[in-house]
């Protein structure tokens, strides 16, 4: 056997070369011969009736692309199919896409949008969240009864914004037809999903729809199911123009009418002994579909499942909704709806303590999750937890305690907060074993170069490195000799959409079974597949959130350390600390790098991004109005790996990409808190809302 | 539609164009030098930055008006030097690209800033970044490759 460094040991990222020269080609990069171009008329209208529509007589060459031009069903498949490609006549949010206008010029594509007129009567938005299209329930042992015992009762309801993705490249999709086949190349994190949504549009059989990704510039969950809209109508422009047509967003468009993260409203309550113990929790979890219901109830059970955070709490009784408003459809964003409630419950326990009178770090340590600790939908945390060394580690590298004790004697508007969390890998439930149904392939070709044949997409996480380097490192092979092109619905198998943090653990569990298949096989033309099973001791009852919900968890502490300017409410964020478990890391550098983007996102979530909207309409447009972290608003960041090999993950890799993300909010909303000596309940920690707090606020 | 004189990647030349189009639409529709892309198009992000006469600008704001008489160098023109070559290899060790959307425009934010202090501390380095978005990497792996690249290229800016 070859001497061969440990599987962590970081090597260059594979496409850095050509991203960092400009020449890697994403969407908006790729021209075709004789390409149109297309942009979209949007509703101006929360919710209106569709009277009349006004086309002009249009120039040769251009068209206008409505629900009439859709041969199939006029819905985007996705798992609740309420999501019209067209509306026929009726707008349920500013920003729907009405209809396409299709050309050669732009600005005469501009100039037929401009006279398009359509007649409204307007219809009463709803923006109240009462209209209740998802509903669930679970409880945990005897469920809410131990309130009835309570020596007290502590109640708080927690909020949290919308986030937007603010990927660096906008949207962007090319549809063509070659022969009769429709193709698709895009800006996409699922290639299967777009290819399933335009055959069900176009009622067309398998083999003649195509999806092929370009270099995808960043997506953190907006292109997962979102481009699956933009395709299916662009299937319908192509169909009419026969030549290929190019639609781009421009950032306005994507910021007022892509999905965003979920706003929440999480009511949390708990039954106090006359010890100060926790008997049980009630939660309720409200989240904000906006128009389209789409993911939002696998956002929902996300987010309720997650109700106890990174602790154990006996009783439990969690419900939860999905409210329809008129507002922009919600979707997924990288933590899909674990943010949202891990800063509720991280809160949560942190002011139990306080009105209890309580060192607030020794009582949450008191309930952090052990092994074999039953989790909140009653499955067991099977694997070891290292949560109490990763804390002592986290506490040790940051000099918490020094910093804790400082900043909550000195009033100079300094504060540190932790936060522990832990997150679920790969799909809710069953969603693996009996939605997704992964499927891998390998194939080496005579001259001994494998082919790594999975539809997972590389935007920016580093997945193309990493599976390479995997494959290579079990056939001991150099990294050149193992191929992995961007995915291509025509060349490979459904290994399942790039979601969920599953794709090392799950896929990559896949690819690392069939390498060692591979290995072992004689003949060197060959091609090994290998199929997803659920692990015979994982059990998950849907109906009533019951059993194992994920198959493993990764782990996490972040520490967040601020200074709060008292005159004018501005935070800085001055240290960020961060400890994970994430299994074994395939590549540590780019494990950081997730670490790192994570973080700033979660940070960023929890006080600086604020998006908001009035009637309806999304406040902000643009990259000015929208603030996300610049350079200058990053600390440096520190991020220590604790080793912990899960049993089914490629050299024991768990998930990565989600769990960097779900700790920012509470730890900075903490820190905040110590600085100003304020209670927080709300998200994001604007400067005004500290001014608020400063002079109303409670302690 | 007027004629302008100016250099692009060390190469004079005139062309007869709309004084209003914008550098970026130019050099991507026209020259089809695709490095510098379109992150927001009202000069938010950096991914579209060039160097005009060796400072940054984002090319989505400047009308082809302004070049004229001036050198602009994209991200295709500056890959053939050897201080590229510094930055580059910086960026690769130090796990600096992600998506690689925003990359370009950080190589060029870089040699601007290294033009013009090739020795930078950390806060120069973060206001020079202070135009360019990055949503991936939390810039410190950014702001290392470029202390990495300016240890590595001494004598070279
Ligand atoms: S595209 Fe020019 S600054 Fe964003
Ligand atoms: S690497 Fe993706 S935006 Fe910077």
């Amino acid at each position: 056997m070859k001497f061969q460094p440990d599987i962590g040991t970081p090597i260059p990222r594979v496409d850095a070369k050509e991203k960092i020269s400009g020449a890697a080609a994403y969407i908006n990069d790729i021209d075709m011969p004789g390409m149109l171009y297309a942009k979209t008329l949007r509703s101006k209208m929360a919710h209106g009736k569709i009277i009349k529509r006004h086309y002009p007589t249009l120039p040769e060459g251009y068209a206008i692309i409505d629900y009439r031009h859709i041969p199939g069903t006029n819905i985007v498949k996705a798992i609740y199919e309420d999501w019209q490609i067209f509306p026929v006549d009726e707008v349920r949010y500013i920003g729907e896409p009405i209809l396409l206008v299709v050309g050669e010029n732009k600005d005469v594509i501009i100039d037929i949008l401009e006279a398009i007129e359509i007649t409204y009567e307007e219809m009463e938005p709803q923006f109240e969240w009462i209209d209740s299209v998802i509903h669930y329930h679970y409880e945990k042992k005897h469920g809410s009864r131990p309130f009835a015992d309570a020596n007290r009762i502590i109640e708080h309801t927690y909020e949290t914004g919308y986030q937007e993705q603010a990927y660096i490249e906008p949207q962007g999709m090319i549809g063509y037809l070659d022969q009769d086949k429709m193709t698709l190349i895009g800006s996409i994190q699922c290639p299967y999903y777009v290819k399933n949504a335009v055959l069900m549009a176009l009622g067309w059989e398998n083999e003649r729809v195509r999806v092929i990704q370009a270099h995808v510039g960043g997506a953190f969950g907006g292109k997962e199911e979102y481009p699956s809209l933009i395709a299916c109508q662009l299937a319908m422009a192509v169909i009419q123009v026969n030549k290929p047509v190019k639609l781009i967003f421009e950032r306005e468009e994507d910021i007022i009418a892509s999905t965003k993260r979920h706003p929440a409203q999480i009511a949390m309550k708990a039954a106090i002994d006359s010890e100060g113990h926790i008997m049980a929790l009630k939660v309720h979890v409200g989240i904000d579909a906006g128009a389209v219901i789409g993911l939002s109830g696998v956002v929902l059970s996300r987010a309720m499942i997650a109700a106890t955070g990174a602790y154990t709490i006996e009783n439990l009784d969690v419900t939860g909704d999905v409210y329809r408003t008129h507002s922009v459809p919600t979707g997924a964003f990288r933590g899909f709806g674990a943010p949202q409630m891990m800063f509720a419950i991280e809160m949560f326990m942190e002011h139990i303590a306080r009105n209890l009178g309580k060192e607030p770090l020794a009582y949450r340590m008191a309930y952090v999750a052990k092994q074999y600790d039953l989790t909140a939908t009653s499955g067991t945390f099977r694997d070891p937890i290292l949560m109490q060394k990763m804390i002592e580690e986290a506490m040790k590298r940051s000099r918490y305690e020094e910093k804790a004790l400082q900043y909550q004697n000195l009033h100079r508007y300094q504060g540190i907060g932790m936060s522990f969390f832990l997150h679920g890998c790969g799909f809710t439930g069953s969603g693996e074993a009996t939605t997704i149904k992964a499927k891998v392939r390998l194939r080496r070709e005579a001259s001994g170069v494998v082919h790594i044949l999975i539809a997972a997409v590389d935007m920016g996480q580093g997945v193309r490195t990493a599976m390479r380097k995997l494959v290579a490192h079990m056939l001991e092979v150099p990294i050149d000799q193992v191929i992995y092109d961007l995915p291509d619905t025509d060349c490979v198998p459904d290994s399942g959409p790039t979601v969920a943090s599953r794709t090392m653990m799950i896929v990559g569990g896949l690819v690392a079974r069939a390498a060692q298949r591979l290995g072992m096989e004689p003949q060197i033309a060959v091609e090994i597949e290998e199929t997803y099973h659920q692990p015979s001791e994982i059990q998950w009852d849907e109906a009533r959130m019951q059993g194992d919900a994920y198959p493993a968890y990764s782990w996490g502490v972040n520490v967040v350390e601020v200074a709060v300017d008292p005159v004018t409410g501005e935070v800085s964020v001055v240290g960020a600390w961060s400890v994970y478990d994430v299994g074994k890391a395939i590549d540590t550098l780019m494990v950081r790098g997730q670490a790192d983007g994570g973080l700033a996102q979660g940070i960023a979530y929890g006080y600086l991004e604020v998006m908001r909207h009035h009637q309806g309409k999304i406040q902000q447009r643009n990259l000015t109005d929208y603030i996300i972290p610049t350079a200058a608003d990053m600390p440096p960041m520190e991020t220590y790996l604790f080793d912990n090999p899960y049993a089914y993950g490629p050299y024991g890799a768990k998930g990565v990409g989600e769990l960097t993300l779900v700790g920012g909010a509470p730890a900075i909303a903490k820190a905040i808190e110590m600085a100003i000596k304020r209670q927080i309940t709300k998200i994001p920690v604007t400067p005004e809302m500290i001014m608020e707090l400063m002079t109303h606020g409670e302690d | 539609m007027a004629k302008i004189e100016w250099m692009l990647n060390g190469t004079p030349i005139s062309s007869d164009i709309d004084l209003s189009m914008r550098l970026l639409d130019y050099l991507r529709d026209h020259q089809h030098l695709k490095g510098p892309k379109e992150g927001c198009g009202e000069g938010e992000c950096g991914a579209c930055a060039v160097l005009i006469d060796h400072q940054i600008a984002n090319s989505c704001l400047v009308p082809m008006a302004n070049v004229a008489g001036h050198e602009v160098v994209t991200i295709e023109g500056f890959a053939k030097t050897k201080r590229y070559q510094i930055i580059a290899q910086a960026f690769i060790d130090c796990g600096a690209v992600q998506c690689g959307f925003c990359t370009p425009g950080m190589i060029i934010a870089t040699e601007s800033l290294l033009h013009h202090q090739p020795q930078p501390t950390i806060s120069e380095i973060k206001v020079a970044l202070s135009g360019n978005l990055c949503r991936c990497t939390g810039y410190n792996m950014i702001i290392e490759a470029i202390t990495l690249a300016a240890k590595r290229g001494r004598g070279e800016w």
